[in-house]
This record gives structure tokens, sequence and C-alpha cells, in this order.
């Protein structure tokens, strides 16, 4: 009997298979049953209907992106990876600048109930607010587009830390606080060395839910904003009818996605602990 | 009144009870101990040996009431006053040697980081854990947490050590051999320890004295009765001294039949009882514990 994981792998492509199959089968143009008329070959044969590209369509057109990813041919035709490379940047930007607001104000906020009560209600009206709601607003204040994306990445990654941080310093176990205590650590070697260490885990899984949230927003965010990303080329390839670019821009946003998740799991490893 | 090394006065601790009055836990708490010592205090639940411990420790306010050691006025937690916890407290994310080495630090910034691993190393094996040094707590058993901690309090000689029940969630097996290793241990360094417990076979094994709290509300320290049996000792062979069995004798009838209502001395300072030298403690079965043979103000 083969591992867990072979057995699991073959299933896999099977499944693959069988839904690329029936995708490709379904998505063939009638055949003509008679000769063209000269009107049917100019149009490109008796089929009046639009179809959904075949997969096999699709794989054509991702080996051609992705054999040259980085090409630039003007505004409206650059490759793949430099869309993809807009995108990741604008994440991690808007991102990086949510950690380094959200991670120091949620310790305070963990720490201090005092904090918590006034901020609280703050909070709790902000963080439903869909996070392309702020963008008119963003528009009008920072007047730059791309810089409006950015903030609306930074609004909606922070809240998931905030709280998280929040959460786990707030619920760092007595005993390791009273290990410091009786151990004569000042608050900042408290906070540094007892409470980050062991609010860790939770702090990650908040990060980690952060950046899955980014990366959902920015495709709707570059859709609104234009000009480049990954979500301005799936709109842009739907405004030119292709397709077949925008199966491929979909798959490829979820390449991505699995990825800065995958990072994201690696870094929530590296601090893990059991009791 | 002769200076102490610790002097415990007045001590005494009140809860709302939830009901819109007061609850004096313990009232009046007066002890004290010399350099060196190693006292047990013996109680029934709900007496309050754990908040005395930790107002020890700076943890805790005590309601009212003083505690002063070398002279100096406790007031909050201190290295001074290395605390062993019943539930390890180790920090999960270190490894044995650096939840040793992160005590060692606090204690001694200055030292180097050969001296601080070395000086931590050195304890590790004193309870026998040289050869878990890089494991995290979570691939320890519970005896080895327990040691790792023990290790990590004697680690940093304090001048006081105070011991919350450690033994109190360990298997009678583990127990025995980790109270041996403390025996070994305190030989060694003749820390003044001050420890909770509430097996009194622990307790004879360990101490120089024994405390026996009466029983709360309103619990007060009764009797500091005396362990009159030759150092170093061990528990294969230590119950083959008769002193042995006169003063468990004692501890478990006063457990059994007077912790209700036993009263500390008239100045407040517990009783001072010697079994070994006759005190029967089976004869003070009633509750007047002025009847109890020998015993004698502090």
């Amino acid at each position: 009997m083969a591992s867990l994981n072979v057995r699991a792998a073959l299933l896999s492509i099977s499944f693959l298979i069988l839904a690329l199959g029936l995708w490709e089968m379904s998505t063939q143009p009638p055949e003509a049953d008679q000769n063209l008329t000269e009107y049917e070959m100019l149009m490109g044969g008796v089929e009046q209907e639009s179809r959904v590209p075949p997969p096999s369509a699709v794989i054509k057109l991702a080996w051609e992106e992705l054999s040259n990813p980085f090409y630039d041919a003007g505004a409206n035709d650059k490759g793949i990876g430099i869309q993809l490379g807009y995108s990741v940047y604008r994440v991690l930007t808007g991102y990086l600048a949510a950690m380094a607001i959200a991670l120091p104000v949620g310790f305070l906020i963990g720490m201090s109930p005092l904090m918590y009560k006034a901020l609280n209600p703050y909070i709790q009206v902000l963080r439903p607010i869909s996070p392309l709601a702020w963008m008119p607003l963003a528009l009008f204040i920072i007047q730059d587009s791309d810089a409006s994306a950015i903030f609306v990445i930074f609004i909606c990654s922070i809240w998931p830390m905030l709280l998280n941080t929040a959460f786990g310093v707030a619920n760092v176990r007595q005993d390791w606080i009273n290990v410091a205590r009786t151990h004569e650590l000042g608050h900042f070697r408290t906070a540094l060395t007892v409470i980050l260490p062991a609010a860790a885990p939770t702090i990650l899984t908040g990060m980690r839910i952060s950046i899955g949230i980014a990366w959902l927003v920015i495709v709707a965010a570059e859709m609104l904003v234009g000009g480049t990303g990954i979500g301005y080329y799936v709109w842009n390839e739907w405004n030119n009818l292709d397709l077949a670019s925008v199966i491929f821009s979909i798959l490829m946003i979820g390449v991505v996605g699995m990825l800065l998740d995958l990072a994201l799991g690696k870094a929530q490893k590296l601090v893990e602990y059991t009791e | 009144m002769s200076k102490s090394f610790l002097e415990v006065d007045g001590l005494s601790k009140v809860y709302p009870d939830g009901e819109g009055g007061l609850l004096t836990v313990y009232e009046d708490i007066k002890f004290s101990l010399e350099k060196g010592e190693f006292v047990c205090i013996i109680g029934h639940s709900g007496c309050g040996k754990s908040t005395i411990l930790n107002v020890l420790a700076g943890l805790d306010e005590a309601t009212s009431g003083n505690i002063v050691m070398n002279g100096k006025e406790v007031v909050g937690p201190s290295l001074d006053r290395g605390v062993v916890f019943q539930n390890y407290s180790l920090l999960p994310w270190k490894t044995t040697l650096n939840n040793i080495v992160f005590a060692v630090q606090a204690r001694w910034p200055t030292w180097s980081k050969e001296k601080v691993r070395e000086h931590s190393e050195r304890y590790l094996k004193m309870v026998g854990l040289d050869h878990a040094l890089q494991r995290k707590p979570s691939q320890l058993s519970g005896g080895m947490r327990q040691r790792v901690s023990i290790a990590r309090a004697f680690a940093t000689q304090p001048e006081l050590l105070l011991l919350d029940e450690p033994f109190g969630a360990l298997d009678a097996l583990t127990r025995g051999v980790i109270q041996d290793e403390l025996v070994k241990i305190w030989e060694e360094t003749r820390q003044t320890v001050f420890m909770i417990t509430h097996d009194v076979d622990e307790a004879i094994l360990l101490s120089d004295r024994i405390f026996l709290m009466s029983n709360g509300p309103n619990a007060r320290i009764a009797e500091s009765v005396k362990v009159d049996l030759p150092h170093p000792r061990a528990r294969s062979t230590i119950f083959q001294n008769p002193n042995y069995h006169k003063t468990r004798d004692y501890l478990v009838d006063y457990l059994i039949n007077r912790s209700e209502s036993a009263l500390p001395g008239p100045d407040g300072t517990p009783r001072v009882v010697e079994p070994a030298k006759g005190a029967d403690g089976s004869e003070g079965g009633t509750n007047d514990s002025n009847s109890t043979a020998k015993a004698v103000n502090a």
C-alpha cells in the first residue's frame, strides 16, 4: 500500500484531469455539418455564441505568459510578473505600515485595560467598514491613486493584527508575568522577553489573517484605481474580451495568495510553542 | 526582640466575601526565620498558606502587617526572594538551559555569556538534568519540569527561597526522588527556605521547623514544631530514628484533632513545641492548646 501522501497526490491529479477533461469537452464548438459560407468563414465559424475558452487555450496562454513574465510593451501590455509585482508591492507596503501601527497599539491595549476600554468603541465601529468604502475619501485626501490603494490595504489589514495582538497580550498567563516580576524585570524587558514570545503565536495568527484579507482587497482596489496591478489586469483583459487571460490571471491570484499565506505559516511555525 | 533574618509581624489578609461583608483569611501572623533555616508550613486548605507565601514573594499585598528581611521592609517582588511555583511556571518557548540562563542573567546582568552558561549548567547538573539542556519544557515530564524550576530558583541564590507546594502535582514515586534531590541541593547550598506543603512526611524530611496553622477563616500560625533529626537526612533511613515517629505523631494529631481551635502564644508568636524531647502531642487532643506539654513561648 502506497503512503497516504502518494495516494492523495494520485487522487488529486485524477480530479484535475477529470475536471479539465469535462471543461475541455463542454467548450468545444459544434462541428459544422456543411461547408462554411463566406460570411461564416469571416466570422470564425458557424458558432455565433461566445464561449469560455477551453483549458488547452488557457494552458497555451499561461505557457506564453510565464515564459516571458516581465516584458513591458506599454501601458496596457505588461507581463504578468510585472502586474503581480505591482500588487505584491502595494500589499506589502500597506501591510507593513499596518504592522507598524497595529503591533504597538495592540500591545498598549492588551496591557492596559483603561486603553482597551477607551479605544474599543472606535475599533468596533471602524472594523466592519468595507475597506473599499474608504477609497473615495482616500483619493480625495491623498490625491494619488497608487497611494490610495496602499491606504486601503493598510486600513483592511490593521484590524486583525490589532485585535489579535491585544488579545494575545492580555491573555498571557499570570504565572509567566509573575516569573518576570520575581526576576525584577522592568516593564520594557518584561514586554520584550516574556509577553512578546508568549503572545507571538496569537499575533502571527492575526498577521496571517491580515495578509489574506489584504490580498483579497488589492484585486478589487486595483480594479477601481486602474493603471497597474493584477486587479487592473483582470479587468483590462475582460474589457478586451480575452477570457483566456482572465482565467489565467485568476489562477495566478490564487497562486500568489497561497504563497503569501505559506510564508506567514512558516513564520508562525517559528514562534509556536507547546505548554 | 532580637533581630532575626526575617521578621513577619501582624500580617493579615481580608477579602470581600462576595455578600457585602468581609472575610479575614488569616490574621496577626507573626513569626521569624533565621538564616539557613528550612521551614515548612502546614495547614488545612483555606487557611491562606499560599497567600502568605505570595505576600512574602511580593506578588500579593497583605491587608495589614509588615515583613522585614535583613532589616529592610519587604515591598514588591525581588530577586532576593526566589519562588518555586506549584505549576513550575517555566517559559515554554525557552529550552531547559535558557530558562535558567534567563534567571541568571536577570540576577547578574554584568556576567559574561560563558559565565552565565557555566553557572546555569552547574545548577541543572545538581538536579540531574544536564542531559536535557536543549529540550523544551513540553518535552519534559512533570517531575523534570519541577526540577528545572527548582534549579532556576537555586541558581539565582536568593536570600530567601519560597516553595509553594512544589511537589503537589507529582506522583508519589517522582515526588520521593525529587525530595531526595531537594535534600541534597539544600545540604550543598544551605539556602533559607520557606515551603508550603500538605505532606507531613515531606515536612519532617526537609525542615528544621514546621509551622502549624489553625483552620481558616481567621487562621493563625499556632505552633512551631522543632524537628530534631540530624542532617544530612535521607528518605531511606529517616524513619529509623525514634524522633521521626514522635514528630510525625504530634503533627498528625494536631492536623486531625486540634487545628480547628489551636491558638498561638499570648504574645502572638507560635508556641514552640519539641516533640522529640518528650512532648507528647497525643495528650493535647483537647481543645485547649495550652494543655499541650512543653508548649512554651518563643
